[in-house]
């Protein structure tokens, strides 16, 4: 059965691979088995995507990210964007407003001046939209061809409101789970430049900051039991997390999943899974059934939120395991995904 | 997206399911050929809605995973040369070859590239006039014609630092190889609907003579596979052995002439090794000999590679449908989509990967692998 406290051993991958930064399993076991044995502490062993830290009475959450994506800009935004939203997120997900933020840039030499002044500007307009203020910052320069132009770290701290606890363990079976919205134009639409893809409509990213929402939904009740930004691995990743965490079994109805009909039929062509495909302007959450109505409501009262459905459930059966009703009537197992989605070849 | 919702209509699919259970009067044994059709049975449940007299047999048409070892080892090879740039589609890096795969060879150090058309190949060759670029170019009918077309086209163009590293198979002699496999338990085809694209069904008549067995081109959609099913069932049923094509809405009796010509021109037909299965004659292309100069294994000499499978892995009985994936022993304990012993594993449209994706909470529940935490 699933193991917990005894995970098996690193697997013999003797050097890093990009599934290592991919957010689904490879990531999971370099935290598990090289990151937190050698930083200890109780506060990292929530391993949420912000921790949640009581400093001088005061409950804060802090998180970090690092952004490396390519191209630097892309339909619906630019990486300036995702390094405010994505750290502000972070935060949203433990139901803090994101106060100050830290911004560490590493550039490549020769980098177009003109391209740093644009990403600059993008975390600028980013966190006057979030409500938040760049407090701090760091640049180094690293040698041509040692970098991609620009990466941008940020770091996100802010209050976290009494009466709010937000992770995975408070899920029980018959939370009700609700995602704000469409899923995948994120990841398809950097894929259509990345790539040179065009798939005959313009898909735009989704990256927004959430924290109003958060806000919206807060203010309903206090008792949500997780959010969760479904980035990388996408909503399947969210919800095999929370699910391990929660030692709850989800299920979902396939056909309640938004899908936009221009990411649907990206992914087909690819054979990708937009289930796993990476989002940065949603989230999903584990609300408890007397309260599911109400929230969802207050979701599609705000604008981020105004596409929300419910897809599912937490359930009792099968711990840990994702699984979704297909639309014909059978079902399936929703797996964490391995490493990166790699587009097939016919 | 209407084009893909049409064909995933639950009230079409309910009538189709019907019309089947209405038909069956007793036992069949489908093979459908493309893994393609294999990930949309078991991604959508359709088996489970299927009578129970009708069983599914999953069959060898996995590009990926047919591709025999030594083929990958020679990928391998190639790509941790210096100056090579090594390109693949996505789903061929994560295969295991002996120790490694393709994204190993990258991590240290090795140029690999995922592209998504092999003219992209030919674009890096001629963006990289000193390096030597290689496409790996697998697969069956389908994807042999533009991989033909790139060798042409770096014919044509002069490029000289482009090859190809061919292992490339065609569907009709694997058919042939099952049926005459004393253990064969298949009564009907499911042909892939995308080889015939290409192809056309003028291969098939004779098969279905010889053999006495109905095969019933058949597209990936899950109403496509509901309608290949249910044509099967019923010329069983009559005790017939017809070749019908279910799929025209992209399959012409004729396939498609051009890409025919092109396959032509650039290859020859050979005896070709499927991964898990031998030798079948006659079932693969190689470069044909005014092409030979793009042959990447000619160009790079890698020849004398000794390979090893691993012992556990029964992917070859799998790939024949003489066994289901969660029947073998390492399937969900030593053989996982992370730890793939072999290639129907981890290609995204490998039999054993639709089971463990899928279908492994009624499969193999005693035997999950360690989740991950958060």
């Amino acid at each position: 059965m699933l193991s917990w406290t005894c995970p098996a051993p690193l697997r013999d991958q003797p050097r890093v691979v990009m599934g290592h930064g991919g957010g689904g399993a490879l990531s999971a076991e370099l935290v598990e088995h090289i990151f937190a044995p050698a930083f200890g502490g109780e506060v990292l062993a929530q391993l949420g995507d912000a921790a949640a830290v009581t400093l001088g009475g005061t409950r804060l959450a802090f998180s970090t990210d690092s952004y490396v994506v390519r191209p630097l800009f892309f339909p619906g935004g630019s990486i300036g964007d995702l390094a405010v939203n994505g750290t502000v997120n972070d935060l949203a997900m433990s139901g803090a407003r994101a106060a100050y933020l830290s911004c560490a840039f590493i550039l490549e030499e020769g980098v177009e001046m003109p391209v740093v002044a644009r990403v600059a500007e993008a975390i600028g307009a980013a966190a006057r939209v979030a409500g938040v203020e760049v407090a701090t910052g760091d640049t180094k320069v690293v040698e041509a061809g040692h970098g991609d132009g620009v990466y941008v770290n940020t770091a996100g701290i802010g209050l976290i409101p009494a009466g709010v606890d937000l992770r995975p363990q408070r899920v029980v079976p018959g939370d009700v789970v609700i995602v704000s919205g469409e899923i995948g134009a994120h990841g398809v639409a950097v894929m259509s430049v990345r790539e040179g893809l065009e798939f005959g409509v313009d898909i735009e990213s989704d990256c927004a900051a959430l924290g109003g929402l958060v806000d919206a939904m807060l203010a309903v009740t206090p008792d949500l039991h997780v959010l969760r930004d479904p980035t990388r691995g996408g909503l399947a990743a969210a919800l095999n997390e929370i699910a391990a965490a929660a030692r709850v079994g989800v299920v979902i109805q396939e056909r309640s999943v938004p899908v936009p009909p221009a990411v649907a039929n990206a992914c087909a062509i690819l054979g990708l899974d937009p289930m796993y495909v990476a989002n940065e302007g949603k989230l999903v959450a584990f609300v408890p059934r007397e309260h599911a109505d109400a929230v969802l409501a207050a979701m599609r009262a705000h604008p981020l939120g105004a596409r929300a459905r419910v897809i599912g459930a937490a359930v009792a059966d099968h711990p840990g395991m994702v699984v979704a009703r297909t639309g014909l009537g059978g079902t399936r197992v929703v797996d964490l995904p391995v490493g990166e989605q790699l587009p097939r070849i016919c | 997206m209407k084009y893909i919702d049409e064909f995933q209509d639950p009230e079409l699919a309910r009538r189709l399911l019907d019309s089947i259970h209405a038909a069956v009067t007793r036992p069949w044994a489908l093979m459908e050929v493309c893994g393609g059709q294999t990930h949309t049975i078991i991604r959508h449940g359709i088996d489970q809605l299927l009578p129970d007299e009708v069983e599914l047999i999953h069959g060898p048409g996995c590009p990926v995973c047919v591709t025999p070892l030594e083929v990958i080892d020679k990928a391998l090879e190639i790509a941790s040369r210096p100056g090579v740039i090594f390109c693949s589609f996505g789903d061929m890096l994560r295969v295991p070859g002996t120790g490694r795969d393709l994204f190993g060879v990258r991590s240290e150090g090795g140029d690999v590239r995922v592209v998504y058309s092999p003219l992209d190949a030919l674009r890096i060759a001629r963006q990289n006039p000193d390096r030597q670029v290689v496409f790996f170019g697998i697969g069956f009918e389908t994807t042999a014609p533009p991989n033909a077309m790139t060798v042409y086209q770096a014919r044509r163009l002069g490029i000289r630092n482009f090859s190809l590293l061919v292992s490339h198979v065609r569907v009709p002699p694997a058919i042939e190889a099952i049926m005459r496999s004393p253990a064969c338990r298949v009564q009907a085809f499911l042909a892939a609907g995308h080889v015939c694209s290409v192809m056309g069904t003028g291969e098939y008549p004779a098969l279905a003579e010889r053999y006495r067995v109905p095969i019933v081109v058949t597209g990936f959609e899950p109403l496509d596979i509901l309608e290949g099913v249910r044509r099967t069932v019923l010329q069983l049923e009559r005790g017939e052995h017809a070749v019908e094509n279910a799929y025209r809405r992209a399959v012409l009796d004729e396939g498609n002439p051009a890409a025919r010509a092109m396959l032509d021109d650039v290859f020859e037909v050979t005896d070709r090794a499927w991964r898990g299965i031998g030798v079948i004659p006659d079932s693969g292309w190689q470069l044909s000999a005014r092409y030979r100069d793009f042959d990447a294994e000619h160009r790079f000499s890698v020849a004398g590679i000794t390979t090893l499978e691993p012992a556990a892995c029964r992917a070859g009985e799998v790939l024949q449908g003489l066994l289901k994936p969660h029947e073998c022993e390492a399937f969900g304990s030593v053989c996982t989509p992370r730890t793939p012993l072999g290639a129907t594993m981890v290609s995204s449209e490998g039999a054993c990967a639709a089971y463990y994706l899928y279908r492994r909470l009624d499969v193999a529940a005693p035997r999950l692998e360690a989740s991950p935490v958060v």
